[in-house]
């Protein structure tokens, strides 16, 4: 993809704010389509029909959400620490936007292909506990402080089980590498980790040979049981139902964005939805075979035109994605919200304690199977 | 300097280490007040020391103004208390009127009175139970409930038309008699009704998160329920078997066959928010088994025939109370001869519901004061009066 852009357009800056660029359009328009599904899918589940007046069913709703966002006032409340108020936003995207540089959204477009790609996602996730504190601290708002103090301890609490899924796939992968963890998951659906990992041997980006056979089928309680904890825990890192403590309405107001309105509003309310579709695929790449086909095989592969490989594998990661992205939203409209103590309780003495023990048995059958 | 854990408690329980204590200022503008309510919280953390609710943000002066109003002008503001529950309102005020002016009434009145009450019953806790699980998080079931709530505005509506502050229930009658249909209309609602209890019951009331939010907090021993005079669900949800339709029977309630529900503490412990929130559940199948009695013996007959010229009750004094949904709703009612009252005095169950917040919250954190604060289901409307 980057040679490609840069047989089109040179070798020059431009070239590369474009390549970096992509991930930003995608994520526009994703966050488009997420906020009219949430609004939708919300509805359907609440026997409402939901927005109807913008366009035809109210297709143009999050558009017309973004335009009232840009005319609304822009408040800075005078006893708030104005730096910190107003750089804590943009931080908060950028957060969750400098994430997408290793998400591998096919096998020619990875923003940049880290060897310690999934290092670099926990480590620049982590910045948006900083973000939330400073939006929380600089309010100068109790509810605000509150909703900041329950996520920091929520998301760095969460992190320990989110990285603990990340060591068991990458024990058996043996890379840190995204590509390497989808290039592992190669072939039909029965390949991917949630189902044991491949069958048939392997080779990973760097000429490594992952072997795989049937044996690996005895892995498939422990993934399948390793994406729940990480997708409870993606879910806890994001600040969704039914852990969307930080945030409760009902509580505390609108937690640690209560002061926050217009466009500064709007970033956090992007690095949300940024962030859910970054865990979503995440989880997509670790254990649902990343931009794999489910069937093995590409419609361009079959019709001869090459081209539409790496179209069709973005199809297919925006597509598993956005299912968990819906799975999201499903479970919002659906369950209450936890306490703050029973969110820690289910984090550090339920998650944690099983995601150690799912780490010790791969780790031992990845020794006893090679 | 050398910390360990018994040391420093050691220091906090001799005052050597003060830690400060927090003041957060809940209401009156907060999503789960349920109105201007204002909750002053000192806090520990999370932890909550003491509450103290601040009320009169919505203060109409009820009591002075039914002073200067004749009898029937009061009911419209009986209305304004509980809006949620206007009808049971309406019947508290013409039942005391009436007992003051010994007027009998027509059979046909006191069944579309009951009838009327006990729907009203029903779609009063139908906003109880689905703002209640808005406060644990839970945004959907609020959505069922209130769109069951509108089959029986819609029912209101078509009799009198009005769908919140009806005036419908006069002193001597009603103000306008059942539209065609009625019966059918009430029928085919309780036919719906039913299941919906059940989609409810399987998508909140049983799930285990919203169980793990709601047992064992906010405990209401029955004797501190019955020393702060609570009543209604608060009551029953503590075990206390009291119902003022059977244990004070007015109307005609003591035709019908039906129970009092009171909590059980299965969930954790009797008289937690669960409990409370249960006894609201279980009570609209109650209201249902007396609506369906009612309609099966529904009587003809004029309704405005007893309506008096003049209302004019004679020197004396009156206290009258009704099972309203959230408890006891009693008028004190004083007549100097004249046709405006000489003083009405409502009591009201939110307003001694909610006293008891302070006694049952401390320990708690700041989401459960949500949670006990729904359980509780107050009505700003008539706490402020």
């Amino acid at each position: 993809m980057e040679s490609l852009l840069q047989s089109l357009l040179g070798d020059n800056y431009l070239t590369l704010i474009l390549y970096c660029a992509l991930p930003l359009v995608f994520l526009l328009l994703y966050a488009l389509l997420a906020i009219l599904g949430e609004v939708k899918i919300s509805a359907w589940m609440q026997d409402r029909l939901g927005p109807m007046r913008t366009g035809p069913w109210g297709i143009i709703q999050p558009i017309a959400d973004v335009f009232k966002l840009l005319q609304k006032e822009d408040i800075t409340p005078s006893s708030a620490d104005k730096t910190l108020f107003n750089l804590a936003p943009f931080l908060s995207f950028m957060s969750a936007y400098a994430a997408f540089a290793v998400i591998p959204f096919s096998s020619l477009y990875v923003g940049a292909d880290l060897n310690l790609g999934l290092f670099y996602l926990l480590a620049i996730g982590s910045l948006n506990v900083a973000a939330i504190m400073m939006a929380g601290w600089a309010s100068h708002n109790k509810y605000s402080l509150f909703g900041a103090m329950r996520a920091v301890a929520q998301i760095v609490s969460y992190e320990v089980p989110a990285a603990m899924a990340f060591v068991i796939v990458v024990m058996f992968v043996g890379s840190l590498n995204f590509q390497d963890i989808v290039h592992a998951q190669a072939g039909p659906v029965w390949n991917w980790l949630v189902f044991g990992g491949p069958k048939n041997d392997v080779v990973l980006a760097g000429g490594t040979v992952l072997a795989g056979s049937w044996a690996n089928l005895v892995f498939l309680p422990l993934f399948l049981a390793t994406f729940v904890i990480y997708y409870i825990s993606a879910l806890a890192e994001t600040n969704r139902t039914p852990f969307d403590i930080p945030e409760a309405e009902s509580e505390l107001v609108s937690g640690y964005h209560t002061e926050y309105s217009g466009m500064k509003f709007a970033m956090f309310f992007m690095s949300e939805y940024a962030n859910m579709f970054l865990v979503s695929a995440v989880t997509a790449v670790l254990f649902f075979g990343g931009w794999h086909s489910p069937f093995g095989a590409y419609l361009g592969d079959l019709v001869g035109v090459s081209w539409l490989v790496p179209v069709e594998q973005f199809g297919w990661l925006a597509f598993k994605g956005l299912f968990f992205v819906f799975a999201m939203i499903w479970l919002r409209w659906t369950l209450p919200r936890l306490r703050v103590d029973q969110l820690m309780y289910m984090c550090w003495k339920v998650l944690i304690p099983f995601s150690f023990g799912i780490a010790l048995l791969v780790g031992l059958l990845v020794i006893l199977l090679k | 300097m050398n910390h360990t854990f018994e040391s420093l408690q050691e220091d906090i329980a001799s005052g050597r280490l003060t830690t400060d204590e927090m003041v957060l200022n809940m209401g009156p503008q907060h999503p789960s007040t349920h109105g201007v309510l204002r909750l002053e919280l000192v806090l520990d953390g999370e932890m909550v020391v003491k509450v103290i609710p601040h009320m009169g943000y919505l203060h109409r002066c009820f009591e002075k103004h039914a002073e200067n109003m004749t009898y029937p002008q009061v009911i419209p503001y009986t209305d304004r208390m509980d809006y949620l529950a206007a009808m049971n309102n309406n019947h508290g005020y013409v039942l005391a009127v009436e007992r003051l002016m010994g007027i009998e009434l027509p059979d046909r009145v006191e069944y579309i009175r009951i009838i009327m009450a006990e729907l009203q019953r029903i779609a009063s806790h139908l906003v109880a139970i689905g703002t209640f699980g808005m406060d644990i998080g839970a945004f959907t079931p609020f959505l069922y409930c209130f769109r069951d709530r509108e089959y029986i505005l819609d029912i209101f509506e078509k009799t009198c038309g009005a769908r919140l502050l009806y005036n419908y229930m006069w002193v001597g009658g009603v103000s306008h008699d059942v539209h065609d249909g009625f019966v059918q209309e009430v029928a085919a609602f309780i036919k719906h009704f039913r299941p919906t209890v059940v989609e409810v019951n399987n998508l909140l009331n049983y799930n285990k998160i919203f169980i793990e939010r709601t047992a064992n907090i906010g405990v209401l021993p029955a004797d501190v329920a019955l020393s702060y005079s609570c009543s209604g669900p608060m009551l029953r949800g503590s075990g206390v078997n009291w119902d003022l339709r059977r244990d004070d029977p007015y109307c005609i309630y003591d035709r019908f066959d039906w129970d009092v529900v009171v909590g059980t503490g299965e969930a954790g412990t009797l008289g937690d928010c669960w409990d409370r929130h249960m006894v609201r559940v279980r009570e609209m199948e109650q209201s249902c088994r007396i609506i369906e009695q009612a309609l099966a013996s529904f009587p003809e007959g004029d309704v405005t025939s007893a309506i008096p010229k003049k209302i004019r009750p004679p020197k004396g004094e009156i206290y009258t109370r009704v099972e309203n949904p959230r408890g006891e709703l009693g008028y004190y009612v004083v007549s100097d001869g004249t046709g405006n009252p000489f003083r009405v005095k409502a009591r009201g169950p939110s307003f001694v519901n909610l006293s008891v917040m302070d006694d049952i919250s401390r320990g708690h954190l700041i989401a459960d004061i949500v949670a006990i604060l729904g359980s509780v289901d107050i009505v700003l409307g008539e706490i402020d009066r």
